[in-house]
């Protein structure tokens, strides 16, 4: 149920991260005071196949949000790369302006100056979580989308442009589009506004999308329609999706892979099923614990929160592993175990396959001890192989 | 007697562009020391009942009908001044929606905590004793007293909204989305808390929420409402081992599990009516799968099985 055959390649991130500085004020700036960042996202990596739907989840602001427009180049990128496959008709424009695809058709995409990167934008594009403030009220809904359209240079007439847009509304169900073409955003339901932003995102048919929490604005009982479109427009047309949630059961429907993020970094990633049956990060543990799943039975006793405390400032990120303070795993195993109570507090723990296609951040695993102690350079990975 | 008893309550609001039937007929009761959990969708009307159990339903909306008696007064026939008196925050108190994000910026948390207790008469000694009592309770140290609302994180202002519910101690305590803002690990310190102060105060608790999965946190009894009114309502084990209205079972479909099977996710074709304009007869009726030709008839709240009510077709003798 829910799942397809992925494809090649199409995204490789590697170490990505994205840092806002804080202003300092001006004495701040006589006095030379150290420069302070928001460590937004702290150094991820991970790769996107074709059709797969790559799911980030984590508590609000550990920087799911900024990784999905760091992929469109809305936030300034601090370091990292990313390389991307373009559609053949990218591919040809941007060669046009000089830009070289690596032999397996990959491109650089973080270090393009913003003229070359206009033709990508085409290619990824962002659906928002919120239905309301996401479309302009000015505009009718034939115009929102016409934009786009014209923007990308799709559509060489009016009539040809009516077309697309009236074949778009059909695919996000907002039937029959004559019905719908002619109205504002405020005259739609939420559940309608989001099919209408749905299909702004999709209608330059983009390689990837970025969908941002797009149905937690929701009523539950709208919700699988939304996801229903989503899921029919990647069967349709081989769309890749950065599925953004903090709802890890609708990941567990929906989404082939899924990376586990805390403060800025990725600590676990694997088949998002297989993650949240058997959460191997102490994080992703209490997360999963703290869900409550619809039981009557609930009520009678206390969640058992395996977490302490709550999520420090992005600004000053713990040292070692960032989850130390809050880790349970931690203070019951750093009495008995002298790798956990040396390497917590102070060696930040690398991303490493602990299982076939399972990657966890922690030391509790026997293997990213070992990489670490080994001296091997710390590396994040998220391949899927 | 129960503790409160609501009966068929009406609360409409009168906007320039209609009445807004918000609340239409609604009865429930709740005993003392009972947990009741109000489940429905957004604009279904919960947050206008919950005011309207304060008696605190914002112009130009009003209570048209119907009554709310606790101990067997019915404080909708109470002037103001005597719910002030005698029922508002001492009877029954509420966590409204939002209010995190509503604490006055200006003011200590200490003093905002106090503030009712000095209206209700309490000397200001006595007060900060018991605001100090509170704010412990919640699970709070007391020097968050001395500290403004904007120093805290969104946890730690609703354990202060939590404590200021509880300063006239009273019987019932309504909570509205108390935990809609915030992230799951603090959802769960939060509901964990309530847990807590309900089996330690014996409090009643009234929880509002749209999260089926939040509502099976706290609830003894469910009352599911949609477009205004009651729909179904039972034990938390009737409504979820055996939920009766199409509108509960497809509502219950529709949420994914972290367990289990993975089931195709189903939805509700179409949206809620408009209160201003409801549907005749079954308010569900145009996005209902088994909607017959009764269902253009309104159908009444019968009690299917012992103590386990709905209002639909299906089950009611035609
Ligand atoms: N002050 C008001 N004036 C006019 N209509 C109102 C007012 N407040 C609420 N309503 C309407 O009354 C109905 C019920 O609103 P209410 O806030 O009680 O819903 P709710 O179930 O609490 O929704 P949510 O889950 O979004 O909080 C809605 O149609 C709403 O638009
Ligand atoms: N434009 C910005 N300027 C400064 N800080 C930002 C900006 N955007 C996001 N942040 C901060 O970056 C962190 C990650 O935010 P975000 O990516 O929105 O998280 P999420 O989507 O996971 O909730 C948060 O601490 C947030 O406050
Ligand atoms: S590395 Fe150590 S502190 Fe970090 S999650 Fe694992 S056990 Fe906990
Ligand atoms: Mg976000
Ligand atoms: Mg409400």
């Amino acid at each position: 149920m829910y799942r397809v055959e992925l494809g090649e390649e199409i995204l490789k991130v590697q170490d990505l991260k994205v840092w806002f500085p804080l202003k300092r004020g001006v004495i701040g700036t006589i006095l030379g005071k150290p420069r302070l960042f928001v460590h937004a996202v702290d150094g991820i990596s991970f790769n996107l196949r074709r059709r797969e739907i790559f799911c980030l989840v984590g508590e609000s602001g550990c920087g799911k949000t900024t990784t999905g427009k760091a992929l469109l180049r809305l936030v300034p990128i601090y370091s990292g790369k990313a390389y991307f496959k373009p559609r053949k008709e990218t591919l040809a424009k941007l060669e046009n302006m000089g830009v070289t695809p690596d032999e397996n058709g990959f491109v650089e995409i973080f270090g393009l100056p913003e003229k070359k990167f206009k033709p990508l934008r085409r290619d990824i594009q962002m659906i928002y979580q919120d239905p309301y403030g996401s479309l302009n009220p000015r505009f009718r809904i034939k115009d929102i989308l016409e934009e786009v359209l014209i923007v990308h240079k799709i559509g060489e007439t009016k009539e040809e442009r009516l077309d697309i847009i009236e074949r778009v509304l059909e695919m996000v169900k907002l039937t029959p589009p004559s019905e719908f073409i002619n109205r504002f955003p405020h005259q739609l339901s939420g559940g309608q506004r989001q099919r209408v932003a749905i299909a702004r995102a999709i209608i330059a048919n983009p390689s990837i999308i970025v969908a941002d929490e797009p149905v937690s604005m929701l009523d539950v009982s709208i919700r699988a329609e939304i996801l229903e479109v989503l899921l029919n427009l990647r069967k349709l047309l081989d769309t890749s999706y950065i599925f953004i949630t903090h709802d890890l059961a609708i990941a567990r429907y929906i989404c082939d892979r899924i990376a586990v993020m805390y403060l800025g970094k990725i600590v676990e990633l694997g088949d998002a099923r297989d993650v949240i049956a058997d959460p191997l990060h102490p994080y992703t543990e209490a997360l999963i614990a703290a869900i409550p799943d619809p039981d009557p039975e609930n009520r009678k006793k206390l969640r058992d929160l395996k977490i302490k405390g709550e999520v420090p400032s992005p600004i000053f990120i713990p040292p070692g592993c960032r989850f130390h303070p809050r880790c349970v795993y931690y203070d019951q195993a750093k009495e008995r175990d002298r790798d956990i109570r040396d390497l917590c507090p102070s060696v930040e723990p690398p991303l490493a396959e602990v299982k076939p296609g399972r990657y966890v951040a922690c030391y509790k695993h026997e293997i990213v001890r070992q990489l670490v102690k080994s001296g091997v350079a710390p590396t994040q990975t998220g391949s899927s192989q | 007697m129960a503790l409160l008893e609501v009966e068929n309550l009406k609360t409409y609001f009168y906007t320039l562009r209609g009445v807004v039937r918000a609340v239409d007929g609604v009865s429930l009761t709740l005993e003392k020391g009972e947990t009741l959990g109000i489940v429905g969708e957004s604009g279904c009307g919960k947050s206008t009942l919950a005011w309207s159990l304060l008696r605190l339903v914002p112009p130009p909306g009003r209570i048209v009908d119907g009554s709310i008696r606790i101990d067997g007064q019915d404080i909708t026939k109470m002037s103001e001044s005597e719910v002030r008196r005698k029922i508002r925050w001492r009877r029954i108190s509420m966590i409204f929606q939002g209010a995190m994000n509503a604490l006055n910026p200006v003011y200590k948390v200490g003093e905002q905590i106090i503030e009712p207790m000095l209206l209700h008469g309490y000397s200001k000694k006595e007060a900060m004793e018991k605001a100090a009592e509170l704010i412990k309770a919640v699970g709070l140290p007391t020097s968050i007293l001395d500290r403004y609302p904007h120093e805290l994180s969104g946890g730690q202002k609703q354990r202060v909204v939590i404590a200021m519910s509880l300063v006239l101690d009273p019987d019932i305590v309504i909570a509205d989305e108390p935990t809609t803002a915030l992230d799951v690990v603090v959802q769960a310190q939060i509901l964990n808390l309530m847990k807590k102060l309900h089996w330690e105060r014996k409090m009643s608790i009234i929880l509002i929420t749209h999260d089926l999965g939040v509502v099976t946190e706290l609830s003894e009894k469910i009352a599911v409402m949609y477009a205004g009114k009651i729909v179904e309502f039972g034990t938390a084990d009737q409504i979820f081992q055996n939920p009766l209205h199409p509108y509960t079972q497809a509502l219950i479909r529709a949420v994914p599990r972290l367990k289990g099977d993975i089931h195709k996710l189903e939805y509700i074709p179409g949206s809620p009516p408009d209160l201003r304009n409801p549907p005749p007869g079954c308010r569900f009726a145009p996005r209902c799968k088994m909607a017959f030709e009764m269902c253009d008839k309104e159908p009444p709240l019968i009690e299917h099985e012992k103590g386990h009510y709905v209002a639909c077709w299906l089950y009611a003798k035609r």
